[in-house]
């Protein structure tokens, strides 16, 4: 695997002395290009420290991290600007869309390009064929307040996907929708991940998506465990928690 | 790029509108006290401009007739006229007091002139209504902001004057209108005892022995007549020849008449320097505290403005947006609600100033002075939202 992602040995620790908890303990990952797979976990288990992680949010204590063929952390931070690489090399999709409230639909999708330094043409016209490949090209000059929840998350998908990052992190993205949309958003990021050779982890606790993964990894007290594949149900994975 | 402010202002106008016209206000306050000040100003080198003298004669060792109380002979000025480089010479007096018209009080700052046109010393200089004071008694010319009207009949003391003439943009230094009359009748006003004091001086003189000697017919009478008549004027207001130069005449006056005299530059910088310093000093104090409530406001609605936008900062952090961007953002809205505070600040101190009792000189030059101060108070207060804005971890926009 050249492409994609891959973690090994990722570990953090916070506090010092007495109040030191280590929220990884270990953990090993890899996601290839065009993959979708769940991450999964009680809480405090560690998935939103390691997503901070693989977002270039916080940074590990230790381990090693893989972007397609470039090492972005080896013990240390190998990128010197996180921000740029946030923009450019990763898409976020959160639990709520966070679409900002004051730009219509377009210009929320071209912002990042446009702060990559791209024309204000161009970022548009890759946001419109987004949003027309995401079915709420029709909703381009809306405001996110005029938006249903649904294609307020579609919009947020275009907006993670419009500078072809190799991976996506979405954190929790169907938690706010009724199954038949969150279903929806599970196909269209597959559907995505597959067009745009995008690795995407998903964070979430939704059982009407968890036997949608082919692949699902199990964090638990630090350290993550792969799971079967497609078909895993939200319970069985509730009984490996306890064993 | 877009403009991420631009938008944000256009998405929530009204509220941003609203803030800037109260901002406004405040900001009107302040252009309209720095206008009262240069009005304070302007008056002083209005009524200097207006007596139509080069040199002011008053008592030795006093800063009158505007500053300090000044009494000098009224043959003065006779010597005066005779003297190299004097053209004319003429006597004043200056009483502020209440001049009453039928029901209703007016402060005024009555001035005694001698009778004649313009260009004599002491006389307004233009008018904007009727003619100038000609006869020797019961004649005014009044300033338009006292009030009164073309023959309205008006009291000073106990005598009646009929209003002849309006003149604009006469007034003392403390704002209030003048009323001319002729100098024989302000130099009664000034000193006019009333009926029982009269009775009383004079069954004192009578009672004396020594004005009402059997031997000398007539004495008696003599001293009753000096004792209210008022021989002494305030100052004698003087115009010089053409190619004198003042301070030349000034050594002359002061070597053979024993007077206080004063130029016109000295004039104003005891009406300037002297007379309205505190209130200078008063509007200063008035400027800087509104100053720094306008800029705590400008620094408290940025702030609550940007606070209010934490998780679109923490995702605009989250996906790259440079922190140059971020405080682009706040800053450019700080400076356009500072930029709307100004322009209708300006709009209603142009609108109110001419209802103000005291004349208020908007001048271009503070206005932009103003303009330059508001943007700056705009930088300094956004500095706070800054900083908060730039603090916030992009984590944030991560749950957990």
């Amino acid at each position: 695997m050249t492409k994609g992602i891959v973690i090994e040995g990722l570990k953090k620790r916070y506090g010092t002395g007495d109040t030191t908890v280590d929220a990884l303990k270990g953990v090993d990952m890899q996601v290839a290009p065009g993959e979708v797979v769940g991450l999964v976990g009680p809480s405090g288990s560690g998935k939103s420290t390691l997503l901070k992680c693989l977002g270039a949010v916080i940074e590990p204590s230790s381990g090693r991290m893989r972007l397609g063929d470039e090492i972005i952390y080896d013990d240390q931070w190998k990128i010197p600007d996180l921000r740029a690489l946030r923009r450019d090399k990763i898409g976020f999709v959160f639990q709520a869309p966070y679409l900002i409230p004051f730009l219509d639909v377009i210009d929320n999708v071209a912002l990042l390009p446009m702060l990559a330094g791209e024309r204000n043409t161009v970022a548009r016209k890759r946001a419109v064929e987004l949003l027309e490949a995401l079915d709420v090209g029709h909703r381009a000059k809306a405001m996110p307040s005029q938006l249903s929840g649904g294609e307020q998350q579609r919009v947020a998908i275009a907006r993670a996907l419009v500078n072809r990052p190799p991976v996506i992190l979405a954190d929790e993205p169907t938690a706010p929708l009724d199954s038949e949309r969150a279903l929806a958003v599970i196909g269209i990021l597959n559907e995505m991940a597959g067009q745009y050779e995008t690795a995407i982890i998903i964070v979430t606790h939704d059982e009407k998506i968890i036997p949608t993964f082919k692949r699902i990894y199990h964090i638990r007290d630090g350290r993550t465990h792969e799971e079967a594949g497609e078909g895993t149900s939200f319970t069985e994975l509730i009984n490996n928690e306890k064993r | 790029m877009i403009s991420l402010a631009g938008r944000d202002i256009l998405h929530g106008w009204g509220r941003f509108l609203l803030t800037g016209l109260g901002l406004g206000l405040l900001i009107g306050v302040t252009l309209s006290m720095a206008g009262i000040y240069r009005g304070m100003v302007e008056d002083a080198d209005v009524l200097l401009k207006n007596s139509g003298a080069d040199l002011w004669v008053v008592q030795q060792g006093t800063l009158g007739p505007y500053a300090e109380p000044s009494s000098i002979s009224e043959d003065t000025y006779k010597g005066i006229t005779g003297m190299q480089g004097v053209a004319r010479a003429a006597n004043i007096t200056y009483l502020t007091m209440q001049v009453r018209e039928g029901v209703r009080d007016v402060r005024a700052m009555v001035v005694g002139v001698v009778p004649g046109g313009p260009g004599e010393p002491g006389q307004p200089g233009y008018l904007i209504a009727g003619r100038h004071i000609t006869a020797s008694h019961y004649e005014a010319v009044a300033d338009v902001k006292a009030g009164f009207a073309l023959g309205d009949s008006i009291t000073i003391r106990r005598n009646r004057f009929r209003i002849v003439g309006l003149s604009r943009r006469m007034v003392s230094s403390g704002g209030d209108p003048m009323v001319f009359i002729p100098l024989k009748d302000a130099q009664e006003a000034q000193f006019l005892k009333d009926n029982d004091a009269l009775l009383q001086q004079r069954r004192r003189t009578m009672d004396n022995p020594l004005f009402n000697r059997p031997g000398v017919p007539g004495l008696l009478e003599a001293v009753i007549a000096s004792q209210t008549t008022n021989l002494y004027v305030n100052a004698v207001l003087v115009q010089l020849k053409p190619g004198y130069h003042p301070e030349v005449v000034t050594k002359n006056i002061q070597r053979w008449k024993q007077l206080q005299v004063y130029t016109q530059p000295e004039m104003r910088s005891i009406l300037v320097d002297k007379l309205i310093a505190t209130s200078a000093k008063q509007i200063g104090m008035f400027l800087v505290i509104l100053s720094i409530v306008s800029a705590a406001i400008v620094a408290f609605i940025i702030y609550t403005m940007t606070m209010a936008k934490i998780r679109e900062i923490a995702v605009l952090k989250l996906i790259g947006t440079k922190n140059r961007v971020i405080a682009s953002m706040i800053l450019q809205q700080a400076l356009g609600l500072g930029a709307i505070g100004f322009v209708v600040g300006k709009i209603i101190a142009t609108l109110w100033s001419p209802y103000f009792p005291r004349y208020v000189l908007l001048e271009p030059g503070d206005a932009i002075r103003g303009f330059i101060a508001v943007m700056v108070i705009s930088v300094l207060a956004s500095t706070l939202a800054i900083t908060a804005a730039l603090r916030i971890d992009p984590a944030e926009a991560i749950g957990g």
